[in-house]
């Protein structure tokens, strides 16, 4: 580097013995090394773990909820069950025709099926006619249910209820022999 | 044509002033880091593409574990003391300062009244292993999950309720969380979960 070298060559002649001086310049890389290194674990660990919060509305028990019911057509049922499966069908769960269908929760899957749903009611009945009734069973995760609505609010579908499937619904499930348990 | 000398350039440089801006943004994320509550429930949370940040303050925690566990916490250390007092008049138990001091400081805790001032005399290593606390009750016949939520409302009647939820958890105990606090005409939840990205092209 640029240092002076201040020693003064051949000054020594018997005189002070004149300690040598040293540099005070340090090599500062491994310590910028390390500063950096520590910044992006901070940077990483409290960004990545922020939470969110979903918000979830239930009906207020006390309301006298009298409301027109929405004809079958236009509601999709998902009945969320045990080992990440979820049962569904559209239309009249007393209708010898309504199907259950059985699918999962990737993004070929449920997401799919909403998809089609709700573009199906949407060119039949007009936009935002399209309803859910979210079902889950008492041994679906919890889990489950947060992806379900995750799903709903992916492909918009914002008008749904959570309500507890009914034993009818569920033997239907059950003698459809789709059941996974 | 005379040759041109390219000048020797030294290759180190100073470092000092990097330095301080690594030290000073490390000093920044240090201080603004918050410390992760010593808790006696670990949670993994499902991740949805929800965006909205959860309030940090005014809230009660019901956080669910793995197997079920209700767990029941505030941010307020007035509101807790405060519940525990309304609980301990409930149920006729007495709290020290002692054990109230040592409540105050509690982030989260799973247990039904009997067992609470024991816990509370436990040793905080003991208290908050994993597995230890046995949960709260909810359910129709004992229903402690709502007394709780309930001393705490009394002390603060806008407070909010975040449910923090396994994912692996039946959804049998939300059930029951929901509809047990729906009898108090709650009827708004939030429900924590992780950051994940909107999927392109919906």
């Amino acid at each position: 580097m640029a240092e002076i070298d201040s020693s003064g060559g051949g000054a020594k002649k018997g005189g002070k013995q004149r300690a040598k001086k040293m540099s005070t310049k340090i090599d500062m890389t491994p310590m910028v090394d390390l500063g950096f290194l520590l910044i992006t674990f901070f940077m990483l660990t409290t960004t990545l773990q922020k939470p969110s919060v979903m918000q979830l509305n239930m009906p207020d028990k006390t309301e006298d909820n009298t409301t027109t019911p929405t004809p079958a057509s236009r509601t999709l049922a998902l009945i969320a069950g045990p080992k990440s499966k979820v049962y569904y069908f559209r239309g009249d769960p007393k209708d010898p025709n309504t199907k259950i269908e059985v699918t999962n929760y990737s993004a070929t899957g449920l997401r799919q099926v909403i998809a089609e749903n709700k573009a199906a009611v949407d060119a039949a009945a007009g936009k935002d006619k399209f309803v859910v009734v979210v079902m889950p069973m008492d041994k679906a995760s919890y889990k489950n249910v947060v992806d379900l609505l995750d799903e709903l609010a992916i492909t918009g579908s914002e008008r749904y209820g959570i309500v507890e499937p009914a034993p009818t619904i569920i033997d239907m499930i059950k003698k459809s022999g789709k059941f996974v348990e | 044509m005379p040759k041109i000398h390219v000048k020797k350039q030294s290759v180190s440089l100073d470092m000092t002033a990097m330095c301080d801006v690594a030290f000073l943004l490390l000093t920044f994320f240090m201080l603004t880091a918050k410390m992760k509550p010593q808790e006696p429930v670990k949670v993994l949370t499902p991740t949805s593409i929800a965006k909205a940040k959860p309030n940090d303050k005014d809230i009660v925690t019901i956080s669910v574990s793995k197997e079920g566990k209700i767990f029941w916490g505030t941010d307020n250390q007035q509101i807790r003391v405060s519940a525990l007092q309304a609980m301990g008049e409930k149920y006729g138990i007495a709290f020290t300062p002692a054990e109230q001091d040592v409540f105050r400081l509690t982030e989260a805790f799973g247990a039904p009244m009997g067992n609470l001032k024991q816990l509370l005399n436990e040793d905080a290593k003991q208290r908050n292993k994993e597995g230890y606390q046995p949960g709260m009750p909810c359910d129709s016949l004992h229903n402690e999950l709502f007394e709780w939520v309930y001393a705490a409302r009394q002390r603060n009647p806008a407070i909010k309720i975040v449910v923090k939820g396994d994912g692996a958890a039946d959804y049998k105990v939300m059930k029951q969380i929901v509809g047990s606090l729906q009898e108090q005409n709650i009827n708004q939840f939030y429900l924590l979960t992780g950051l994940e990205t909107k999927p392109a092209g919906e």
